[in-house]
């Protein structure tokens, strides 16, 4: 079965199609490799073997009665544990929510079942999302297949280790402050952040609600279009979903063409402290642009300097009160009630024992920057810094299609490295946070490995609100060049599957 | 270098319904202070006329037509609930005065 686990998942579902393989034996085969490798790898926090394959005949079933479904009908793929599962507990990795099990389906999953993929199980993440290696989970450190020394990146970091060590094709994952970007880029995968408002947060358990978009990890970018067009879209369930339709991203992705194509280097998103083979590798693919027929200018945004310290607000602000509602009343962990301690106590102590240190933190910060009198220098002057970095957009693409940068400041890091300095973690979401703060489109790429250490780098390639069509277009054409230049990427992660 | 005091770490961890132990009183006092004078950089940036923005796009209130729709059942809703009686979530006492 590994020619199963080394096709595409565009393949897959192709041959699902035509009966060459049925969505059993690809699922069978998925969930005999994540018990073969995720000893090692440690992606996923719940796997429901007889759940996925009553899932994957139900798909084969409706396949033979001839119902039609997407072209990834009976495609395994993993889920990220932060959306609602009513079939699967869902933790968001705290102990808040240990063994949780939601009454309903968030809006990704239901649209999931809807194009017939076989949910394999959750993903590991930083708890509640917040954070850039997984460390931050309240159950297991997740390793990155290409060094298990170093961190898969976060928060999605069980979602991109689960592609990237091939125990599954596919995987969600969510994108608050660069959060499906960055562990895509450190692990040598596609991610894509859509549109805010482009796919929906129903069923998404909050971390900051004007950030938070859902969006797909894969191992190329049609892989990644079709999984973006398979769970995109409107949604009256979320009052901030946009009512437009899905831009055209298979088709982009299956295009490719940069000719013609402005494409801006960000000059404040590179800069002397990245590591040096990240900036060759981003370097390069910038002149492969070139070469292809597309326009390469430079652009200023000098905003972005401050859209770290404003995420740093914002998020957390949010957060604050989004996680108000862990009051240890209606559902999850309670802690303390025993009969002489008032309600008051027992949310107090619920929520000491079930956070973590960062989410405290978080949650800490956020406070802080929303009481008053600290609300205008600190909450307000980021709201405004926000205004800023929007202009700074705006005037970018009245003169280019699309702004690139690399993903990351370097490649993974050392597991353990920055998980006692918060501000030194905070750093690797330096070029991924402008587009969650102006909610535009984009992506990471991988653009070849560090001449130092060996480890993926990823490029990033930001797009207008709804233009989410151009990064993959833009991506295809890197993608390509790169696999005629250098061969296939991921043959040179230890855990990659290469077709018989 | 924004200094933050370990009262004012105490008042926060109070607002924010969190019993916090004498250690991580500690801790968060000194990581608030780096985190908030690395952050202090929006202050340079921001200036008076420029409007805040909460969100990224341009919203409007979205409303929905006011008819009945079928919600979770008291079982599946009563479900996940730590404590229950009576079909209903039974929560610690509320008022202090009260036994």
């Amino acid at each position: 079965m590994s020619d199963v686990i080394s096709m595409t998942a565009s393949e897959l579902g192709a041959a699902i199609r035509a009966g060459e393989v049925t969505s059993e034996q690809a699922t069978t085969a998925y969930l005999d490799r994540i018990e073969a490798v995720d000893g090692d790898i440690n992606a996923f926090l719940h796997v429901r073997r007889e759940t996925a394959l009553a899932q994957a005949r139900d798909v084969d079933a409706r396949l033979a009665r001839g119902e039609e479904l997407g072209p990834l009908a009976g495609v395994p793929i993993a889920h990220k544990d932060v959306f609602t599962t009513s079939d699967m507990p869902t933790t968001a990795a705290s102990k808040m929510l240990e063994d949780w099990q939601p009454p309903y389906d968030a809006t990704v999953t239901a649209r999931l079942r809807e194009a017939g993929l076989v949910i394999l199980g959750k993903t590991n993440m930083d708890e509640f999302a917040m954070g850039s290696s997984t460390e931050n989970s309240a159950y297991k450190v997740t390793r990155n297949p290409w060094d298990t020394a170093r961190i898969p990146g976060g928060s999605s970091g069980g979602s991109s280790a689960a592609v990237a060590a091939f125990e599954a094709p596919l995987a969600t994952g969510t994108d608050t402050g660069g959060s499906i970007r960055q562990p895509a880029a450190v692990c040598g995968l596609v991610g894509g952040k859509p549109t805010y408002g482009g796919s929906s947060r129903y069923g998404l358990i909050a971390f900051a609600s004007s950030l938070d978009t859902p969006g797909p990890f894969a191992r190329n970018v049609l892989d990644a279009a079709m999984l973006h067009e398979a769970f995109s879209g409107h949604d009256p369930r979320d009052s901030t979903s946009v009512d437009a339709p899905v831009p055209a991203v298979v088709e982009a992705a299956r295009n490719g063409e940069v000719e013609g194509l402005t494409i801006g280097v960000v000059k404040e998103l590179d800069n002397d402290g990245f590591q040096e083979g990240v900036r060759r590798r981003f370097r390069e693919t910038v002149e492969l642009l070139e070469s292809l027929g597309a326009k390469v200018v430079e652009v200023s945004c000098p905003s972005f300097d401050a859209a770290l310290s404003a995420y740093y607000l914002i998020a957390p602000s949010e957060a604050s009160s989004n996680l108000a509602r862990f009051d240890a009343m209606r559902y999850g962990l309670r802690v303390g009630d025993d009969g002489s301690r008032s309600a008051e106590e027992v949310m107090s102590l619920t929520r000491a024992q079930g956070f973590g240190p960062e989410v405290k933190r978080r949650i800490m910060l956020g406070t802080y920057a929303l009481s008053s009198g600290y609300y205008d220098a600190y909450y307000g002057s980021a709201q405004q810094v926000r205004t800023l970095i929007k202009r700074d957009f705006d005037a970018a693409f009245e003169n280019v299609d699309v702004l690139v940068s690399p993903t990351t400041p370097s490649t993974a890091f050392p597991i353990g490295e920055r998980s006692d300095d918060p501000v030194s973690m905070y750093l690797a979401d330096l070029c991924t946070i402008p587009s969650n703060l102006a909610g535009n489109a984009s992506l990471s790429v991988p653009c070849g490995t560090a001449p130092e250490d060996g480890m993926p780098v990823g490029f990033q390639i930001m797009a207008p609100a709804l233009a989410d069509d151009r990064t993959y277009r833009v991506a295809a054409a890197v993608e390509r060049s790169l696999a005629e230049r250098d061969g296939a990427l991921l043959e040179r992660n230890p855990y990659a599957v290469a077709s018989a | 270098m924004t200094a933050i005091t370990r009262d004012e770490v105490a008042h926060l961890a109070r607002l924010s319904r969190l019993a916090l132990d004498e250690s991580e009183l500690d801790t968060l006092a000194a990581q608030l202070g780096d985190i908030l004078t690395a952050v202090a950089k929006v202050q340079e940036v921001a200036e008076g006329d420029i409007p805040p923005s909460s969100h990224a796009l341009p919203l409007t209130n979205v409303y929905r037509p006011d008819e009945a729709r079928t919600g979770l059942t008291p079982e599946q809703a009563l479900a996940g609930a730590p404590a229950v009686e009576d079909q209903r979530f039974r929560v610690p006492r509320i008022l202090g005065e009260e036994g």
